[in-house]
C-alpha cells in the first residue's frame, strides 16, 4: 500500500510547487479558483455550452454538424413536430414517430412509475420487517440496479424469445405459446415489466430508509392508544412516509421520460412502433439512418427537456419542502 | 518564548462589532486566561491573535514585529482547539509530525522532538493508535502535545478542557498548570468557565460585548471587582446584589434596613447604587442585620448553602461554612463584615473601598 | 378480543415489530413476496448462466432443458470418432444402450459399444439419447478468441478506471472549494451546479457530439470518459460529506504550515473518503453500463466498449445466442463480483445520498 502511494505522493507534491506559488500571489481566493477550474472548465465545454448550441439547432435546418453551417429556419423544427390535426392521434401528425414515442412515453411513464412505487413500497416494507437475512434479502432485490440495460435487455430477450423459457414454461403447464416480444401490448408489457425488474431496489431502498427514519415511539404511542393497525398504515406510517415517495415519484418520473437503453435492447422499439420512446426518436433522428435532422432531434430534446425541467424542479421544491418538515419535527 | 502585544484591536462581521477595540500585554512567560460569557469574543480575539482571523483595525505585535499580515502558519504559535481538531486518519506520532515535516524539519529532529513531547505528557505507549482508538483525555494530551512539538513563542488553547467530564477537567488543570511552570511558555487561554481561570491564571482578562471589562491577577479580580458585571461572573455562588441608598457612610436598602460599609460613599450621595455581597460573606446573626426567610437549605456537608427570600429584597444567597442547622420558612437575620462590601454606582462601576483597618 | 390480537399482527407487519411466535397471515404474505422476489430476481440471471452452457444445438431445443445437457459419446473399437449413445427400446421389449454408428432416414444402425461386432437396425424413435452435463465452455473461448472481446474489455476498463479517477479528483476539487472557501459567487456557482442536474445526457446528444467532433475526440475513448466527469451529483455529495469536517480541523493544519494544496490531499481527501468510495462505486457502475453516449461517439469496431460490443454483437450474425449468452455473462461478471464484496456498503450509500 505504501509502495503504491509512493507516486501518488511524490505527483501530488510535484502539483503542490505551482499552487504553492499560486497561494502566496493570490491568496486563498486563487486557490478557490484553482480547486473550481477543472470541473467548471469540463462542465462548461461539455454541458453549458451544448445546451446553449441545442437551442441554436432547434432554430436551424440544413445537414451541416458545426452551428456556423447552418440555416436559421426560425421555428420551422418546432412547427413540424407539433404538426398535428389531433395531439391524441400520432399519425395525424407529420412527424407521426415522434408523437408515438410521445404516446408510448406518457402511457410507460404513468404505468411503469405506478408498479415501480407499488412494488417498491410492499419490498419496503417487507425489508423492514424483522425477517432473518435482512441484508441478504436487501441484496437479493436490489442487485439488478448494478446490471447495465444491455445485460437486462438480452437476458430478458431470451427468457420472453418464442421458444425461450417462459413459454416452455406455459406449454408444460398446457397453454398456448404466447408472442411475448412480436404482440405490441405484450411487447409494453415487458419493456415496463423489466424497467421494474430491473430498478425497484433503487427505490425499495429509498422508501426503507424513510421507514426506518419514522421514530419508533410514533408507533408506541399508537398501540398504547389502541389504534387498529390499519389505521396505523394509512394515518401514521403512510403521511409520514409521503415525502420519501414524493421524492421517489418524481426521481422515478425522471428516469422513465428517459426510457431507452434497456427497452432498445429487449425490443429495439418494435413491434413496429409499439415501444418506441422520445430518446429513440432523438438518437435515430440526429444520429442513425441516412436522413438526418440534427435541427429536428434538438427541436425534440428541447421539448423533452421543458418536462424534464418541471420534473426537477418539482423535485427540488419537494426535497426543500421535506426538509423544512423535518425541521420542523 | 516571546511576549504580544495588543493595540485597540477592533473586529467587525459585516456591519456587526464584535471586537471594541481591546488592549492587552502578554509578558513572556505568563499565563493569561480569557473569560466571560458566551459571545464575549474571547475565541474571536484568540484566533486573531492566531491569524485565524484578520482584525479590522488595530496592531498585533509579536515580540515587538508587527504580524497583522503574517500568516497564521508563519507567526510561531500553535493553538490546541476545543474540539482538539485531531487528523482523524492519522496516527497519534504522525499527528504530532505533520506541522514539522510540514516546516520541512529533518526526520531526526522530528523523532527527537515527539519523543520528548510523549514522554512529557506521558503519550508514550499511544503514538501508533489512532485518535478514536483514545479516551478523551489522552485525545486531549495529543492535542497539547502537538502544540508543544512546534515549540511556539505562545500556546493559544481555545476551551480545551470543555470537552472533558468534571474529574478529568480537575486532574487536566493541575498538569496544565503544571506544564506551563516546566516550558515557562507564554500561553494564553479561553474559557469561560471562573473557576478554570481563578485555578490557572497568572492574569485574567475578562470580557464582555468585545470589550475588555477588567484586567488583573484573580485574587485582584476576585476582592477588587472593577464592575458589577465582574463581580457577578467571578465566584460561586453569584454574589448577592442588592438596591440601596446612601445614607452618610450607610446604606439604607430597600427593607429599610440600615448597614455600613467600608466604602467612600461621597461621590454617589442621593443616588439609586447596589449593594453587593458574596454568599460567603454573609453569616446569620442573633440579631439585627437584615431579615429574610430561608426557602431551601442545601447541605453540602463542608459547607452549607442557604436560599432565602425577603419581599422587599428579593432573593438571597448564603453560604455558611460547615453545617448548620435550619429549617425551610426559618426567619434569619443575615450580617457582614463592612469591609467586605462592594458598592456599585449608577454606571455599576465599584466605588473604592476606604482602608478601614484602624477604624 | 381477536380483533386487538389480529391488529397486533398487523401492527407488526406496519411497524416491524418480532413476531412472538405466532404466525400470522403478514408473515406469509412477507415470506411469500421474498421468495417470488428470489425467484424473480435470481431467475433470470442463473437462466442466462446455465444457457450460456448450453451448445448451439441445444439452445434450439424446445422445451429447453434446465441444465446443459449433452448427448454421451463413447468411443467404440473400430470406430475413428466418438459415438452418441441411445438408450434402444429393441422389438423384444428390452431395453440396452447402444451406440449409433450412422442415421439412414427413419431407421438408425446401431452397436454395443461392449460388443462391437454386434450390430442392430432400429426404427429412429425407438432409441432415446443418454444424456450428461456437459458445459460448452467453448461459448466463452471462442468469441474471446474470434472476436474482439478481449478488446472491448479492455477499453470498457480503461474508461471505467480512468473516468472514475478524474471523476474523483475534479469533483472532489470542487466540493473542498465549494465546502470549505468563503468566496463571492459561491452560491451562484453551486446553484448553478445543481441546476445542471436537470439536463441529462440525453438532451443535449446532438451538440455534444458536435462538442466531441469538434475537439477531435470522436471515435476515441476520451470522447467517452470527458463529458461527464464533472457530475453536479457527485459535486454535491462530497460538498454535503466535507462539511461535517470541523473547519477546526483545516485551521490546525494552517497552523501546523500546511499549504492549501495539502489540506485538500492530507487531510480532506482521506477523511473524505467513505463519500469518495461511495462516489466511485458509482462512477464505475455508470461507465460499465453505459451505453447510449458510447454508442454514438464510438463507430469503429476496436474502440468497442463491452456495452457496444454486447449489443452489436447480438444484433449481427444472425443473433448466435450461444456466444450472445455468455458473453452477457462475462459483461455481467464483474459488476456481481463488485457486488459481493461491497453489498452492504453500496446498499447503505445509496441509501444514504439517494443517488444512482
Amino acid at each position: 500500500m505504501h509502495l503504491l502511494l509512493a507516486p501518488v505522493r511524490w505527483l501530488m507534491h510535484l502539483i503542490g510547487v505551482p499552487l504553492g506559488w499560486v497561494q502566496r500571489t493570490f491568496g486563498m481566493g486563487g486557490m478557490a479558483a484553482v480547486f473550481l477550474a477543472p470541473n467548471l472548465l469540463v462542465f462548461s465545454v461539455f454541458i453549458v455550452f451544448p445546451i446553449g448550441v441545442n437551442v441554436w439547432y432547434s432554430f436551424t435546418g440544413g445537414a451541416a454538424l458545426f452551428p456556423a453551417g447552418r440555416v436559421f429556419v426560425g421555428t420551422e423544427q418546432y412547427d413540424l413536430l407539433l404538426a398535428c390535426d389531433s395531439y391524441l392521434d400520432p399519425f395525424s401528425c407529420r412527424q407521426d414517430r415522434f408523437w408515438k414515442g410521445v404516446h408510448n412515453t406518457a402511457f410507460f411513464v404513468v404505468a411503469q412509475v405506478a408498479a415501480m412505487v407499488a412494488a417498491a413500497l410492499i419490498t419496503a416494507l417487507v425489508l423492514n420487517r424483522e425477517i432473518r437475512g435482512r441484508g441478504f434479502w436487501r441484496a437479493v432485490f436490489f442487485f439488478p440496479v448494478l446490471l447495465s440495460p444491455v445485460v437486462v435487455g438480452l437476458m430478458w430477450k431470451w427468457i420472453l424469445l418464442r421458444d425461450g423459457a417462459l413459454n416452455a414454461l406455459l406449454v408444460s403447464l398446457g397453454y398456448q405459446r404466447i408472442e411475448f416480444l412480436t404482440d405490441p401490448q405484450w411487447a409494453m408489457f415487458w419493456v415496463i415489466f423489466v424497467s421494474v425488474w430491473a430498478h425497484l431496489g433503487f427505490y425499495a431502498l429509498i422508501l426503507l430508509a424513510g421507514l426506518q427514519a419514522i421514530p419508533h415511539d410514533v408507533y408506541e404511542a399508537a398501540k398504547m392508544d389502541g389504534t387498529p393497525a390499519m389505521r396505523v398504515f394509512w394515518r401514521i406510517t403512510l403521511p409520514l412516509l409521503w415525502p420519501t415517495m414524493l421524492v421517489v415519484l418524481v426521481l422515478a418520473s425522471i428516469r422513465a421520460v428517459q426510457v431507452f437503453d434497456d427497452a432498445y435492447v429487449l425490443t429495439g422499439g418494435g413491434p413496429g412502433t409499439a415501444t418506441f420512446f422520445i430518446v429513440q426518436y432523438i438518437y435515430e433522428t440526429g444520429f442513425a439512418g441516412a436522413a438526418r435532422n440534427l435541427g429536428l432531434a434538438a427541436a425534440a430534446s428541447m421539448l423533452m427537456a421543458l418536462v424534464l425541467v418541471v420534473l426537477t424542479l418539482a423535485q427540488l421544491g419537494i426535497t426543500a419542502w421535506r426538509d423544512r418538515q423535518e425541521g420542523k419535527r | 518564548m516571546s511576549d504580544l502585544v495588543l493595540s485597540s484591536i477592533r473586529k467587525s462581521f459585516g456591519t456587526v462589532d464584535v471586537i471594541h477595540g481591546v488592549d492587552l500585554t502578554v509578558t513572556d512567560g505568563e499565563f493569561v486566561v480569557f473569560v466571560g460569557p458566551s459571545g464575549c469574543g474571547k475565541s474571536t480575539l484568540l484566533r486573531i491573535i492566531a491569524g485565524l482571523e484578520a482584525c479590522t483595525s488595530g496592531d498585533i505585535l509579536l515580540d515587538g514585529r508587527r504580524v497583522n499580515d503574517v500568516a497564521a502558519a508563519d507567526r510561531g504559535l500553535a493553538m490546541v482547539f476545543q474540539s482538539y481538531a485531531l487528523y482523524p486518519h492519522m496516527s497519534v506520532r504522525q499527528n504530532l509530525s505533520f506541522g514539522l515535516e510540514n516546516a520541512r524539519m529533518s526526520k531526526a529532529e522530528i523523532t527527537q522532538r515527539v519523543g520528548e513531547a510523549a514522554r512529557m505528557l506521558r503519550i508514550e505507549e499511544l503514538l501508533e493508535r489512532k485518535p478514536r482508538q483514545l479516551s478523551g483525555g489522552q485525545r486531549q494530551r495529543v492535542a497539547i502535545g502537538r502544540a508543544i512539538v512546534r515549540r511556539p513563542g505562545i500556546f493559544l488553547l481555545d476551551e480545551p478542557l470543555s470537552n472533558l467530564d468534571a474529574e478529568l477537567r480537575v486532574a487536566m488543570r493541575g498538569e496544565l498548570a503544571s506544564l506551563h511552570k516546566r516550558l515557562a511558555a507564554t500561553m494564553i487561554y479561553v474559557t469561560h468557565d471562573q473557576v478554570e481561570a481563578m485555578t490557572m491564571a497568572d492574569r485574567i482578562v475578562v470580557l464582555r460585548g468585545g470589550r475588555v471589562e477588567q484586567i488583573g491577577p484573580p485574587l485582584e479580580l476576585y476582592n477588587r471587582p472593577a464592575n458589577r458585571f465582574v463581580a457577578g461572573f467571578l465566584g460561586a455562588p453569584r454574589m448577592n446584589f442588592l438596591a440601596a441608598r446612601p445614607a452618610g457612610r450607610d446604606l439604607i436598602l430597600a427593607d429599610g434596613t440600615r448597614v455600613p460599609v467600608a466604602v467612600d460613599l461621597a461621590p454617589v450621595a442621593g443616588q439609586d447604587v447596589t449593594l453587593g455581597i458574596r454568599p460567603q460573606h454573609l453569616r446569620p446573626a442573633d440579631g439585627g442585620g437584615i431579615p429574610a426567610t430561608a426557602t431551601l437549605v442545601e447541605q453540602l456537608g463542608s459547607e452549607t448553602v442557604v436560599h432565602a427570600r425577603s419581599d422587599a429584597l428579593g432573593a438571597l444567597i448564603v453560604a455558611v461554612p460547615g453545617q448548620v442547622r435550619l429549617a425551610d420558612g426559618e426567619t434569619v437575620h443575615l450580617a457582614f463584615d463592612p469591609a467586605d462590601a462592594h458598592v456599585f454606582g449608577p454606571d455599576d462601576r465599584a466605588l473604592p473601598h476606604v482602608e478601614t483597618a484602624g477604624a | 378480543m381477536t380483533g386487538i390480537a389480529e391488529s397486533g399482527g398487523v401492527l407488526r407487519f406496519l411497524t416491524r415489530r418480532r413476531n412472538e411466535g405466532r404466525i400470522h397471515w403478514t408473515d406469509v404474505a412477507t415470506w411469500m413476496w421474498l421468495i417470488s422476489g428470489l425467484i424473480l430476481m435470481f431467475g433470470p440471471v442463473i437462466w442466462l448462466g446455465l444457457s450460456s452452457l448450453k451448445t448451439r444445438a441445444a439452445l434450439t431445443e424446445f422445451p429447453p432443458t434446465l441444465l446443459p445437457l449433452a448427448t454421451k459419446e463413447v468411443r467404440v473399437e473400430g470406430f475413428a470418432n466418438p459415438l452418441p449413445l441411445f438408450v434402444v427400446k429393441l422389438e423384444d421389449g428390452t431395453e440396452r444402450e447402444l451406440a449409433q454408428v450412422r442415421r439412414v432416414g427413419i431407421r438408425a444402425r446401431m452397436v454395443d459399444p461392449a460388443d462391437p461386432t454386434k450390430t442392430f437396425d432400429v426404427p429412429i424413435e425407438a432409441r432415446t439419447a443418454v444424456r450428461e452435463v456437459s458445459p460448452a465452455w467453448e461459448n466463452y473461448t471462442e468469441p474471446l478468441q474470434r472476436f474482439a472481446f478481449v478488446r472491448f474489455f479492455g477499453n470498457s476498463l480503461f474508461v471505467t478506471i480512468v473516468a472514475t479517477i478524474i471523476t474523483l479528483i475534479v469533483n472532489s476539487m470542487a466540493a473542498f472549494a465549494l465546502a470549505k472557501y468563503q468566496f463571492r459567487g459561491r452560491g451562484a456557482i453551486m446553484a448553478f451546479i445543481v441546476s445542471t442536474l436537470m439536463i441529462p445526457l440525453s438532451v443535449i446528444l446532438i451538440p455534444l457530439f458536435m462538442v466531441i467532433n469538434g475537439l477531435g475526440l470522436f471515435n476515441s475513448l476520451w470522447g467517452v470518459i470527458l463529458p461527464t466527469v464533472a457530475t453536479p451529483t457527485g459535486v454535491f455529495l462530497l460538498r454535503q460529506y466535507m462539511l461535517t469536517i470541523p473547519d477546526e480541523m483545516l485551521e490546525a493544519a494552517r497552523m501546523d504550515k500546511a499549504s492549501e494544496w495539502q489540506i485538500y490531499w492530507r487531510i480532506i481527501l482521506p477523511l473524505t473518503a467513505p463519500a469518495l468510495a461511495v462516489l466511485a462505486i458509482f462512477s464505475v457502475m455508470w461507465r460499465w453500463n453505459d451505453f447510449l453516449w458510447p454508442l454514438i461517439v464510438l463507430s469503429r469496431q476496436e474502440l468497442f466498449t463491452l456495452q457496444i460490443g454486447l449489443s452489436s454483437f447480438a444484433g449481427e450474425l444472425n443473433v448466435q445466442w450461444h456466444y450472445v449468452l455468455a458473453m452477457t455473462f462475462v459483461t455481467m461478471l464483474p459488476v456481481v463480483f463488485v457486488f459481493g464484496l461491497l453489498q452492504r456498503f453500496i446498499t447503505t450509500g445509496i441509501a444514504g445520498t439517494g443517488m444512482k
